[in-house]
């Protein structure tokens, strides 16, 4: 078996204020994986991220990217590695052009002129933003800002991508462009959602994570047909959605 | 998320003043503005001259004039002032038409007055032909510090957002019936703008931790600089330099 992208061992995690959010969270991804993680409200799924890219250190157990142990001394390795969009594009964009705030990741990683200019404009034609490229991002419809977010994480070549609710807020339409975007990019991807036909359509596999353990992980149609434990742990289908009715990817 | 056009003051188009860097339109300006202010109040001639520049450099930027005129309301406050300083200034008075107002209040105002218009005039010269993100960033180049340059590059950024949530909270308020009449509405405009605070606050946090995901170590990565060449420091000195020069000759003759 190959060193894993993403390698998370007996994680757990308690804030400051006494909240024990994480009570050992095992979880390994592997290369070219697309995995949902999902999960009722207040389970840790932000934690759980935020843990990713060492944001926060681990209270107990380990994460490792790609073989790497995410702790203080390696944390700007560890965040070009693991790149996270965050659910808010405006929190994610806070450059005063398209342009300026793709490059922040990769200028941050110390790449200048053309090569740092190869890779903004590498990342924005994957999302299909080039044309915007000098746009400001408070310019932008919402679901232009979501691809531009994700470009600005795309540029700084992650090996994984973790993405916080890609679906909120978006119309149907910019949410069934922006599924395209993400099956069309070459990345191991971990989504973070409460849209369980969306990570139906995108991730053959999906853990479910509740109250701070991860309680399923398995292929995301078993997981949404298993009535038992999504009715376990909060887990609704929209009206009218049948998994089994969709024909397997 | 309303994703309006806000442009502000800023007027779109391509033309000579427009294409100058903004750092160089800061210097001219700022320079021009600052040999207004020192001319003695008692120069009409010179005042003549400044705004026959001033209105040279406005024509040259090719906004419509409306654009301006309307954007020039900023400066009611001082017209009234300047009104007022005739009536209620002291010294020898002279007579204007069925009025007796004081000499030096005379003066005063007509120095206020065509200051402020010359200087309001300026300053939309740079601000129509400017996005607000060049203007921040000419002020970088300009060496201003860099934690203060930061500040006002994230207000440019979030401007708009704070107030839209400011926008969706007056609806919210509204939509359940409220309305501002009365001094006993004044605690849940406070309360709102205290919501705000800690919503823009909560906002920061999040801002930050977004920059921190990217390898953001404390320093914002400088990528390009704003380089201008000789010609735009000729032309754009053009409005300062013959500003200096009609001074120069109200203090010389």
């Amino acid at each position: 078996m190959t060193t894993p992208v993403l390698d998370v061992r007996g994680l757990a995690y308690a804030y400051p204020d006494g909240h024990q959010a994480l009570y050992g969270v095992n979880l390994h991804v592997h290369r070219g994986e697309r995995v949902a993680l999902l999960g009722p409200n207040g389970a840790g799924k932000t934690t759980l991220v935020l843990h990713l890219n060492g944001i926060l250190l681990a209270g107990a157990g380990s994460v490792a990217v790609s073989g790497m142990p995410v702790e203080k001394d390696n944390l700007l390795e560890v965040r070009r590695r693991v790149g996270v969009v965050f659910q808010d594009p405006d929190d994610q964009l806070f450059m005063p052009s398209v342009r300026q705030d793709v490059e922040f990741g990769p200028a941050n990683l110390g790449l200048r002129g053309a090569e740092l200019d190869a890779r903004v404009t590498r990342a924005l034609d994957q999302v299909g933003m080039l044309d915007f490229i000098d746009r400001p991002p408070h310019h932008l419809s919402f679901g232009q800002r979501r691809r531009v977010a994700v470009a600005t994480v795309l540029a700084m070549e992650p090996e994984i991508l973790v993405l916080d609710e890609p679906s909120s807020n978006l119309d149907p339409a910019s949410r069934r462009e922006l599924a395209d975007i993400l099956r069309s990019l070459d990345v191991t991807v971990l989504m973070v959602t409460h849209d369980l036909p969306y990570a139906l359509e995108l991730c053959p596999r999906s853990v479910v994570l509740s109250d701070g353990v991860v309680v399923a992980d398995g292929s995301t149609r078993d997981i949404l047909t298993d009535e038992a434990l999504m009715k376990a742990h909060r887990l609704e289908l929209p009206f009218g959605f049948d998994p089994r009715s969709v024909p397997s990817t | 998320m309303g994703a309006g056009h806000g442009h502000g003051l800023h007027y779109h188009g391509h033309s000579v003043v427009h294409r100058l860097p903004a750092h160089v339109k800061l210097v001219a300006i700022l320079t021009f503005v600052i040999v207004v202010v020192a001319t003695p109040n008692r120069w009409v001639w010179a005042f003549a001259g400044y705004a026959v520049l001033v209105l040279a450099a406005a024509g040259a930027t090719r906004v419509p004039v409306g654009y301006f005129v309307k954007r020039m309301v900023v400066e009611v406050p001082f017209v009234v002032f300047a009104l007022l300083m005739p009536f209620v200034a002291r010294g020898p008075r002279v007579e204007v038409g069925p009025f007796s107002v004081s000499e030096h209040g005379l003066v005063g105002a007509f120095g206020l007055l065509a200051k402020a218009t010359i200087g309001v005039v300026a300053a939309l010269t740079l601000a129509t032909t400017t996005e607000p993100r060049d203007l921040v960033a000419g002020l970088e180049r300009l060496r201003l510090p860099r934690q203060l340059v930061e500040i006002m590059g994230f207000m440019v950024r979030y401007l708009e957002v704070v107030t839209d949530d400011l926008r969706r909270m007056k609806v919210a308020r509204e939509s359940r019936g409220f309305t501002a009449r009365t001094v006993s509405a004044w605690p849940v405009l406070a309360s709102s703008a205290g919501a705000l605070f800690i919503k823009s606050y909560e906002r920061g946090e999040r801002v930050h931790l977004a920059m921190l995901s990217r390898g953001y170590q404390g320093r914002m990565p400088v990528t390009r600089q704003l380089h201008a060449t000789a010609a735009d420091w000729r032309l754009a000195s053009l409005l300062p330099v013959t500003a200096a020069l009609v001074l120069a000759a109200g203090v010389l003759l």
